[in-house]
């Protein structure tokens, strides 16, 4: 994946270009519970896009619809331009990697990945020459007549991947498709899959209920809660500019203070807590926000600066507490700030120099003075 | 944190501990059915081999002793092998055996195609649904097996029920023989091994993992294929399990041939009842009793063979 800012890579951005996949209206109901609530959304040719959520928040049946084992309630799905609502799982130019991954027990490796081929009728030299690839691409050659229980989790993840991309679908649908893998495979994993996403410009849409996964992973992220996108955009603008406390409490953690607006300016927000009169925040903000507006300021634990001594001269953004809780991850730290008026707050340090006789940077109950810049924290409205 | 996945393979202390007690008590266990298998199976069945190679004598019991004293002291053994031979001699034993292996045979066939459809849909019911189609599954058994053979007697007799309710809907003027014909032996015996059949394959379905089905539709796979290189191979164990619970005893049937089938049938079990009760042949009915368990037992190791190989090369 390329971090180019260039707008090929960037194609949501452009008016002009076609959505790959366009889901219009969808619902989906089971008796009284609707999992997906008229829901609308754009993804583009050889995207990588996630749908992030807690259970129950409707992605895997907007999946399911998309894969073709659900039918949606109301609403219609186009992919390449085409209706897929009414044609069958089997018919659609889309593929699926399971969770489970799902692999044929009674089939070994190679069977498994011919298995799509062989569906479409292909000649026998054809299949076994692409699913020959497809054991190089994913590096299973040594495995090629094993049957899956014989695998370990790494390797049956390759080869439901393998499975599934060697009919070089339009679409590849990926449930939870890390899930399944110990932490240090996972990030290994992940690579893998971005790499061979970007080989074959296939386009992925990923379901994960994983923060991480979705922030690595991702050209875009859609956050769904209780059926419906609470937000969409790229990691970045989700991590960053979280558009509610929803979200910006979902991805990353976020210390959040609740408050009232006082002045606005094109560029600053100027917000009074509502906990703590003395407190009061500037926030930097494009948006025109009316007086007595009440809002939230959002500041994210690694944002804040944290000082031993006090500020020589007062200003916004500074609070003071005590050290209540240190987290020691190694290559950072996790503390709970109990500030002055009893709010518990977040802070997170990269531990940057080595602990001299067994002490921290700052130890518990030791007094400290924390502080962020005005474009570090956002003001949220809802 | 997020909420990491536990690897499934690490046993928690409670279950090695668990594990421990199991070894101590399994000995014991296992040895109690066992003890039972030995003492009302394997020794009566001895005592048949027994009396399968000794001579018909007209005494109490009917059969010779297959030890001896000779004249000078010593212990004769005396194994007679004619009334297997016989057996091999007289066209009616073997025609008979192979009377009961197709009567079997079609049974098994009919009670799988009607079994696997319904078994299916049982797994596929909702499970309120799932639990009242298994029970209804099993409630014939609550009644005795004979009265419900004297049932159908009931129902297929010249002026039995199905007979006048035809009659009654005027589909036909004259009742049709059904009792003591063929016909009313595969009713008899489809009808009270259906459950057999079905019970093994639901427990076999039930665990086949839906998303296979999903993944192969995804592959571009149609449902009938996905049946047949899916959902078939992976449902063979519940399909050979439930045929084979069919097949044994539907081949050594003696009740529903008897009561059904009347005097128009030869099936191996009424054979072996006339050779005892009526002939009073004692050895010629144990050595047909004892040439029909080979006959059973001989597939069934072969297949237990193949069986246990597939889950040597599995683990």
């Amino acid at each position: 994946m390329s971090t180019d800012l260039n707008d090929t890579h960037r194609p949501w951005l452009d008016p002009k270009q076609e959505p790959f996949i366009k889901i219009r209206g969808v619902t989906k109901r089971f008796g009284d519970f609707t999992a997906v609530d008229n829901v609308d959304l754009d993804i583009y040719k050889s995207e990588l896009f996630c749908l992030l959520g807690g259970s129950g928040c409707g992605k895997s049946t907007l999946l399911r619809m998309l894969a073709g084992f659900e039918t949606p309630t109301a609403g219609n799905i186009f992919i390449d331009g085409e209706a897929v609502a009414n044609i069958p799982a089997y018919a659609r130019p889309v593929n699926m990697m399971f969770q489970s991954y799902a692999l044929f027990p009674h089939m070994t490796v190679e069977k498994n990945i011919a298995y799509g081929l062989k569906r479409d009728g292909l000649p026998k030299k054809e299949i076994t020459r692409r699913v020959a690839e497809m054991i190089e691409l994913v590096e299973l050659g040594d495995f090629r007549q094993r049957k899956p229980n014989q695998l370990s989790g790494g390797q049956r993840q390759r080869v439901a991947l393998a499975r599934a991309l060697v009919k070089q679908p339009k679409v590849l649908l990926l449930d939870e498709p890390l899930a399944a893998l110990d932490k240090r495979l996972r990030e290994h994993t992940q690579y893998e899959l971005m790499n061979i996403q970007d080989q074959l410009g296939v386009t992925f849409i990923v379901v994960t209920h994983d923060q991480e996964e979705a922030m690595t992973l991702s050209t875009r992220i859609a956050v769904m809660d209780q059926g419906r996108f609470i937000q969409t955009g790229t990691p970045t603008e989700i991590y960053e500019s979280p558009d509610s406390r929803f979200v910006a409490n979902f991805i990353g953690s976020a210390n959040i203070f609740q408050g009232h607006v006082i002045t606005s300016t094109a560029d600053h927000v100027v917000v009074r807590s509502a906990q703590d009169d003395t407190l009061q925040f500037t926030v930097r903000h494009s948006a025109e926000l009316a007086q007595n507006t009440k809002v939230w300021v959002a500041v994210r634990p690694e944002k804040i600066r944290m000082l031993k001594d006090a500020p020589t001269t007062p200003g916004p953004n500074q609070l003071a507490g005590s050290v209540h809780d240190i987290g020691y991850l190694g290559r950072l730290s996790n503390y709970k700030i109990k500030l002055d008026n009893g709010k518990m707050i977040d802070v997170t340090h990269p531990n940057q120099t080595r602990p001299t006789s067994g002490r921290h940077l700052v130890d518990w109950d030791e007094r400290v003075y924390l502080h962020w810049d005005s474009a570090s924290a956002i003001v949220l409205t809802h | 944190m997020k909420p990491s996945t536990v690897p499934a393979s690490t046993p928690s202390l409670r279950q090695s501990s668990g594990r421990y007690l199991q070894t101590k008590w399994k000995g014991l266990i296992i040895a109690v059915p066992y003890l039972w298998l030995v003492l009302f199976f394997l020794i009566p069945f001895f005592i048949v081999i027994k009396i399968s190679l000794a001579e018909s004598i007209i005494a109490s019991p009917p059969f010779s002793s297959l030890l001896n004293w000779t004249e000078d002291g010593a212990l004769q053994l005396s194994l007679l092998f004619d009334n297997y031979a016989y057996l091999w001699e007289d066209e009616l034993y073997y025609k008979t055996y192979l009377n009961s292996i197709k009567v079997a045979f079609i049974c098994t066939l009919i009670c799988l195609f009607i079994g696997y459809p319904m078994a299916y849909g049982i797994v596929r019911a909702t499970p309120t649904q799932r639990n009242i189609l298994l029970i209804l599954v099993i409630l014939p058994f609550w009644t005795s097996f004979l009265l419900r053979v004297y049932a159908w007697m009931g129902i297929l007799a010249d002026q039995g029920t199905l007979n006048n309710l035809l009659i009654w809907f005027g589909l036909i003027d004259e009742p049709i023989r059904m009792l003591y014909t063929p016909f009313a032996v595969y009713l008899g015996i489809i009808y009270s091994y259906l459950p057999f059949m079905i019970l093994p394959l639901y427990a076999n379905i039930e665990k086949l993992d839906m998303n296979l089905l999903e993944a192969a539709a995804a592959l571009g796979a149609k449902p009938l294929i996905t049946f047949l290189t899916v959902t078939l191979p992976m449902t063979l164990p519940g399909i050979i399990a439930g045929s084979l619970l069919v097949f044994i005893p539907a081949t050594g049937e003696y009740v529903i041939p008897d009561l059904l089938g009347g005097g128009n049938s030869f099936m191996i079990g009424k054979l072996l009842y006339s050779e005892f009760n009526n002939n009073h042949d004692w050895p010629v009915a144990a050595a047909v009793a004892v040439a029909l368990l080979i006959l059973l037992v001989l597939p069934m190791m072969l297949y237990q063979n193949v069986q246990a190989r597939q889950v040597g090369v599995k683990t």
